[in-house]
């Protein structure tokens, strides 16, 4: 069981208030992501919900039991870190043991969780060397695993890939996924990359200073962003915003348009720009696009391969009903 | 060309090193040559390097002369204790200050190492004033507390310096495994931070056995160490260099020896942080 339950939960570093009062509901057995630019306060999020740091005030609820005074170790979360934080003293083997060692699990169990976790972690062959010669993706293994035998009511993950480079983060995005499908416990996953929010989460809370601007599953953010900056946010690339007359046609102070969303053509079209840059990715051609008038550059994704090149001129329709309106305010106008 | 300009500049850099080193190792040499010395060769202009006659007349007297092994045995204790007792204390203040540190961390951190720089002497008279007091006077108890005092400073810096090395998220992480404050300073941080404790505490009772103001002020006899029986075969009249000189080998030379079997553990703990 692992639901967490956030009330009214605020935080303050001297006089800087870094999470203003905030509610959230994380249910048992949920991925759920936070997600937001550095310095939106989800680390701190994270670390108050692991005991790290002590809330300034409100309530955190871990299964029914209030557990906002107490320790990290009472807690029954496993936490994985940027920087893996493995023991460099210790071997693979005692680094996994050493929560179980903590929670005076018995020799033979400890044992046999060990090998389990080694076996699912692919780190059989590793138990007896120390984390200084095990690869960056090998170290976050063993953080995992010594995440793993501790059996938590849920896992907390700060950014755990990111040290890691492009290839084994997908790797890893993947195998994280797939321990939770297997292990069905609560997962929290602090991350400021909307591509490892989209592709694991349940559940995505996007966060800006502090402030939960939205939460959702991937797809509900994707296609009702409630804001303008969670438009921004979430999608890669980035949402294009008009404003000006072409949004007041609309009625909306901005609106904007994914760029998976504009078709192109060489004749005829809604909008008329000239391609900058273009980006061929083989399965997937990407046009930077000036001089539209619109707004200063509009991102424009076409599918396959399409032959714009720099200077020509392209002309684009977007697809009415993909279209996001936004009010004054920057919120969503249904 | 670049190749041979490379190991050009390494063999200037390694004869740098070497003129250094001997230049710094030199004053040791000389007194352990001296010691072997008559009287007459050891003031004899211009110097007798190495062809002199070898005696050990110098040894036998000053052995004859005062205790060596009571001498010994007080530096061995004075540097030990201070030394022991320093760390007990500096452990917790370091950590605080390396994983807990307030506003006024720094403030405290310049202001125990201004202590150093006022002169020892500055404070001789309270000190002494306070030993008479107290009836510390000549004991080993009073000394081991001064050289602890004096030299705490140091040790608070240096292991300091060793924690702040230490990421706090491994620490975090030994809390968040269920670890208690116990448990973290004993499994986590402690085994970490050994080379720096070791050479902390090498360092430090280095420093306190050569400590020669405090112990040539606050003892006579019952607690003088080895640098008390150095200072008392330096005299204003007569000839006593050749004497002088064996009774410095004689209280070098322990410490001389714990340095070099000790150094690679020194060198590490001093450049530790630096060479990652």
């Amino acid at each position: 069981m692992g639901r967490i339950v956030l009330e009214k939960v605020t935080k303050s570093f001297g006089d800087v208030n870094v999470i203003p009062p905030l509610d959230l509901e994380i249910d048992d057995g949920e991925f759920v992501v936070f997600v937001g630019p550095s310095g939106c306060g989800k680390s701190t999020l994270l670390r108050l919900i692991a005991g790290l740091e002590d809330v300034t005030s409100g309530a955190i609820t871990i299964d029914g039991t209030d557990a906002t005074d107490l320790p990290p170790a009472k807690r029954r979360l496993a936490m994985v870190f940027q920087s893996y934080a493995l023991y460099p003293h210790m071997t693979v083997r005692k680094n996994i043991a050493f929560p179980m060692k903590m929670a005076g699990v018995p020799d033979d169990e400890q044992k046999r969780r060990i090998d389990g976790a080694a076996k699912a972690l692919n780190l059989t062959d590793y138990l007896d060397r120390r984390p200084g010669q095990l690869s960056g993706g090998q170290r976050q293994r063993v953080a995992i695993g010594r995440a793993i035998v501790r059996e938590p009511a849920a896992f907390l993950f700060d950014e755990p890939l990111s040290n890691l480079d492009a290839a084994l983060r997908v790797g890893m995005r993947l195998e994280i996924s797939e321990l939770h499908e297997r292990l069905a416990t609560t997962m929290v996953y602090v991350t400021h990359d909307q591509v490892e929010a989209m592709t694991m989460a349940d559940k995505i809370v996007v966060l800006r200073a502090g402030n939960i601007e939205q939460v959702g599953s991937p797809l509900e953010l994707y296609r009702t962003p409630s804001n303008l900056f969670v438009a921004g946010f979430i999608g890669s690339p980035r949402m294009n915003f008009i404003e000006g007359n072409a949004a007041s046609q609309h009625g909306a102070a901005t609106i904007g348009i994914r760029p998976e969303h504009i078709e192109v053509s060489d004749t005829s079209g809604d909008w008329t720009g000239t391609v900058s840059v273009s980006e061929h990715l083989g399965s997937d051609t990407f046009f930077h696009v000036h001089g539209t008038g619109l707004a200063e550059s509009m991102t424009v994704r076409a599918s396959g391969e399409v032959g714009f090149k720099h200077g020509d001129t392209i002309h684009m329709t977007p697809r009415a009903d993909m279209m996001h309106r936004f009010d004054g305010q920057g919120l969503r106008v249904q | 060309m670049a190749r041979a300009v490379t190991t050009n500049r390494k063999l200037a850099n390694t004869a740098v090193a070497w003129i250094i080193g001997l230049l710094i190792f030199f004053p040791i040499l000389w007194t352990i040559l001296t010691s072997f010395k008559t009287e007459a060769q050891a003031i004899a202009n211009p110097p007798i390097f190495l062809r002199f006659d070898w005696t050990l007349e110098n040894y036998a007297i000053v052995q004859e002369r005062s205790d060596y092994m009571r001498f010994l045995w007080n530096s061995v204790i004075l540097a030990g204790a201070s030394t022991v007792l320093g760390i007990i204390v500096a452990v917790p203040a370091a950590w605080s200050m390396a994983f807990v540190p307030s506003k006024r961390t720094k403030d405290i951190l310049l202001w125990m190492l201004s202590t150093k720089m006022l002169p020892a002497v500055g404070v001789l008279y309270p000190i002494y004033l306070l030993f008479i007091q107290l009836g510390l006077l000549d004991s080993r108890v009073g000394l081991v507390v001064v050289l602890m005092l004096i030299n705490l400073p140091i040790i608070v810096w240096m292991l300091y310096t060793y924690f702040r090395e230490i990421p706090g998220e491994i620490l975090e992480a030994a809390r968040m495994d269920g670890a208690t404050l116990r448990d973290e300073i004993l499994y986590v941080l402690t085994p970490m931070a050994i080379p720096g404790i070791a050479s902390t505490l090498l360092l430090n009772f280095i420093l306190a056995w050569n400590e020669a103001f405090w112990t040539l002020n606050l003892t006579s006899v019952d607690a003088a160490p080895l640098t008390a029986f150095i200072a008392s075969y330096s005299s204003p009249e007569g000839l006593f260099f050749a004497k002088l000189s064996a009774a410095s080998t004689m209280a070098i030379a322990p410490i001389l020896i714990l340095g070099w079997f000790s150094q690679k553990q020194l060198v590490r703990g001093l450049t530790f942080g630096a060479v990652k």
